[in-house]
């Protein structure tokens, strides 16, 4: 028996150091030559936000398949290796490592949740395979490595842009925020929020907090209701976004309730219910938005997919695969210094959920959407579109971002002078003419 | 005011569902000296078959107070009979070895039925069909009480007295109290032990899947993983109220839930963030075991169940 536990030990021990090995030996010849050309997905497909993974890889399999019905990349097919995180970062950290070294993947696409995104970005940066992450707003996803790269915009961005609505359109002067404390993704957007938030000269009262497992949020939410905000902000996901509504209006709470991206998930419609009523969300695009690039995707996606509508997260699974289909293209192959460098200059990429320009830290600039839900018919109503300050002006979007302003009853003209919170965009040369004074005011990182 | 009546009533309500589950923990050691890990995930299973019970029978689309009712005993029956089979294929094969052997099948058991509805129902969190009307009476000022935590009182309440007629006043009762008095002279005395054991995990089963219904009924969100977190605050108030006393598994309960709901009410006002709840509780459990090692009403001498 003592033997069987050393042999176990000695095992368990050296694990770690074979795998070294044998990662040093693959380094920069990942797959490179003919044949097909792996892509490794990973996301959470059976854990408490297995929506997401399930968008992200719908999207992913859509992408390639038009590619591969186009004939793939210079005659080499996109295979696709699919890996489930089950939501744990953990887990996201082994599945990965399985990716790179098992598979031999040429890249990786995923995560959403940013903290398992976080898990799992070192490995691909240390193996020196690009990993994309379509939806992770986080901002320290990226600075892991020059490896890692986004096609979403970032919480800096995503907290202001909320912020702003509440000041400026919803005439919010108190706000409580209610996030969830083991989420890089909501410390991230209470952070940024707040930032925002008070710049414009509202006040934050409140800051409660839940976790993932809780059962009931009526303790916290008394206290906010106590405090009387004008907003709530509950930057969280869809699992708990929804009972948190609802628990809210049973105490008679009928503030607007703003969030995130992490709301947008089919499921919350059936979690909340009427409750969702006079809440807001910021997203990366509008399902309902009729320009045709969007409508088409909608439409192929629904085809393929027993008609669900995309969320925001499938379209950008979407865009990451295209974006990384378009780089090995043009990188020749999959030599993975090539393929990183090929990726790191995609500017102006006409995806779904915008035209996509990488900056020097890899991140997307591209602007958000505000979406009021609509519980009764299940729908998200277009707002407004807030747009990165001093975004480049090759984004079509962006350029249409004066007129969506006129459509929310709120004149947003002095938007365009407020300074953009997120610092990341100095390095562009837009930007630089925009800022003024308070341009670091918020979240340098 | 209204403030502090409203987070008393937020309290004793999850308080009363970790006075439920507590008293199966409370029981099974009471009878068997070991902590069912399982226990957590039982609550678990009584929410998801209520859940299957009330889409698959069409309650969803027309609530009333039977669709209420039959959800509430089935799930509670299907339940009881989970726990049943979990105690006869898991736990009694091993009963005879050492008391560590129990305790690891036990966790292994959690693990299984964790990982056994994640592949089934997926691990994304399901919204639960409102079964009741949930009406909001108003107290006064600001404060309010829903008619669905007016439902896990009365009825958490009601159990609790039912559970307490069963162990003092009937026959079966009088053979779990000498069961778990000395289980060998039990046997010797004629008491046929192995069902008496089944009965305790019947009963303990039956009592979480009713806090599982209940609680859904409040929070209409359920997911695989639910019963973690819950059966663990379970086990601590069951271990705070003296573990094997029955009225200590419900003190414990309230005890927690109510501590809980004040920390995150009050705690900002002394400098304790609202994060830092479970780490209160448990330093609650701490400092009573520090004094009274037993918990608040457990005593060597005490009957235990």
């Amino acid at each position: 028996m003592k033997k069987i536990i050393t042999s176990v030990l000695t095992l368990a021990l050296f694990a770690p150091f074979a795998a070294c090995v044998q990662k040093g030996g693959e380094t920069g010849s990942t797959g490179d030559g003919t044949g097909v050309i792996k892509i490794g997905v990973y996301g959470d497909l059976s854990g408490q936000t297995s929506n997401f993974g399930k968008s992200t890889r719908q999207g992913v399999e859509l992408a390639t398949e038009e590619v591969n019905a186009k004939g793939g990349i210079g005659g080499r097919k996109i295979q696709l290796v699919v890996e489930d995180d089950q939501g744990r970062p953990e887990q996201a950290k082994t599945v990965v490592s399985k990716l790179i070294n098992q598979d031999k993947v040429s890249a990786v696409i995923g995560e959403v949740a940013s903290t398992n995104s976080l898990a799992a970005a070192p490995v691909a940066q240390e193996a020196r395979v690009p990993m994309i992450t379509p939806s992770s707003t986080n901002p320290k996803v990226t600075q892991v490595g020059d490896y890692i790269f986004r096609v979403c915009f970032i919480d800096p961005f995503q907290g202001s842009v909320m912020a702003k609505f509440a000041a400026n359109s919803l005439k919010a002067k108190t706000a409580a925020i209610f996030g969830d404390v083991n989420s890089d993704y909501s410390k991230g957007l209470t952070e940024f929020f707040e930032g925002e938030f008070t710049k414009l000269g509202s006040k934050v009262i409140m800051k409660q907090s839940y976790t993932q497992n809780d059962q009931d949020y009526k303790g916290q939410l008394t206290a906010i209701r106590s405090a009387n905000p004008d907003v709530i902000y509950v930057p969280g996901y869809y699992g708990q976004v929804g009972i948190i509504a609802k628990q809210a209006r049973e105490l008679g709470m009928n503030q607007p309730i703003l969030g995130g991206d992490g709301w947008d998930s089919a499921e919350l419609w059936a979690l909340g219910g009427a409750a969702m009523k006079n809440t807001f969300i910021s997203n990366h695009y509008s399902v309902d938005d009729p320009s045709p690039a969007i409508q088409t995707f909608v439409k192929a996606y629904k085809a393929k997919f027993n008609n669900v509508a995309p969320d925001a997260i499938a379209a950008l699974a979407y865009d990451a695969m295209n974006i990384l289909a378009a780089s090995i293209q043009k990188a020749g192959g999959t030599d993975s210094a090539k393929l990183r460098d090929s990726i790191a200059a995609t500017s102006a990429f006409p995806g779904v959920t915008g035209n996509i320009t990488l900056d020097k830290d890899r991140n997307a600039i591209k602007p958000a959407v505000v979406l009021e839900l609509n519980p009764a018919e299940k729908k998200y109503i277009y707002k407004e579109t807030i747009a990165v300050d001093g975004a480049p002006s090759n984004t079509a979007t962006t350029g249409a971002n004066m007129n969506a302003n006129t459509m929310s009853s709120q004149a947003n003209a002095n938007m365009a002078n407020t300074a953009p919170t997120n610092t990341n965009m100095a390095s562009n040369a837009n930007a630089a003419a925009n800022v003024n004074g308070n341009a670091n005011a918020a979240g340098t990182k | 005011m209204d403030t502090f009546v409203q987070q008393l009533i937020n309290g004793l309500t999850i308080g009363s569902i970790y006075a439920l589950i507590a008293l199966g923990y409370t029981m099974v050691y009471g009878i068997l000296r070991f902590i069912n890990f399982a226990h957590g995930d039982i609550y678990m299973i009584g929410a998801y078959t209520g859940f299957v019970l009330a889409t698959s029978l069409g309650f969803a689309m027309n609530p009333s107070i039977f669709a209420f009712g039959v959800t509430l005993l089935g799930s509670m029956a299907i339940a009881a009979a989970i726990g049943m089979a979990i105690e006869r294929f898991a736990y009694r094969p091993v009963r005879r070895y050492s008391r560590m052997t129990t305790l690891i099948t036990a966790i292994g058991m959690s693990l299984f039925i964790e990982n056994l509805f994640v592949v089934i129902f997926s691990g994304t969190p399901r919204a639960f069909p409102q079964l009741l009307q949930n009406d909001i009476y108003p107290l006064f000022g600001n404060a309010a009480i829903s008619s669905s935590q007016l439902l896990i009182f009365v009825i958490s309440i009601a159990l609790m007295v039912l559970l307490q007629y069963i162990v003092f006043y009937t026959k079966i009762g009088k053979a779990m109290r000498a069961v778990s008095f000395n289980i060998n002279s039990a046997k010797l005395m004629g008491i046929n032990t192995d069902f008496i054991i089944a009965f305790t995990f019947a009963l303990g089963s039956a009592l979480a899947a009713a806090g599982g219904v209940l609680t859904s009924q409040y929070n209409p969100q359920i997911n695989p993983l639910m019963g973690i977190i819950i059966g663990l605050k379970a086990f601590v108030a069951a271990v705070l109220g003296g573990i094997g006393n029955i009225p200590g598994a419900v003190l414990g309960g309230l005890i927690i839930g109510l501590a809980e709901t004040f920390v995150v009410g009050y705690g900002q006002n002394i400098g304790i963030p609202s994060t830092y709840r479970d780490a209160v509780a448990f330093s609650i459990l701490i400092l009573v075991l520090l004094f009274r090692p037993a918990g608040i009403l457990g005593s060597n001498v005490q009957e235990k169940v």
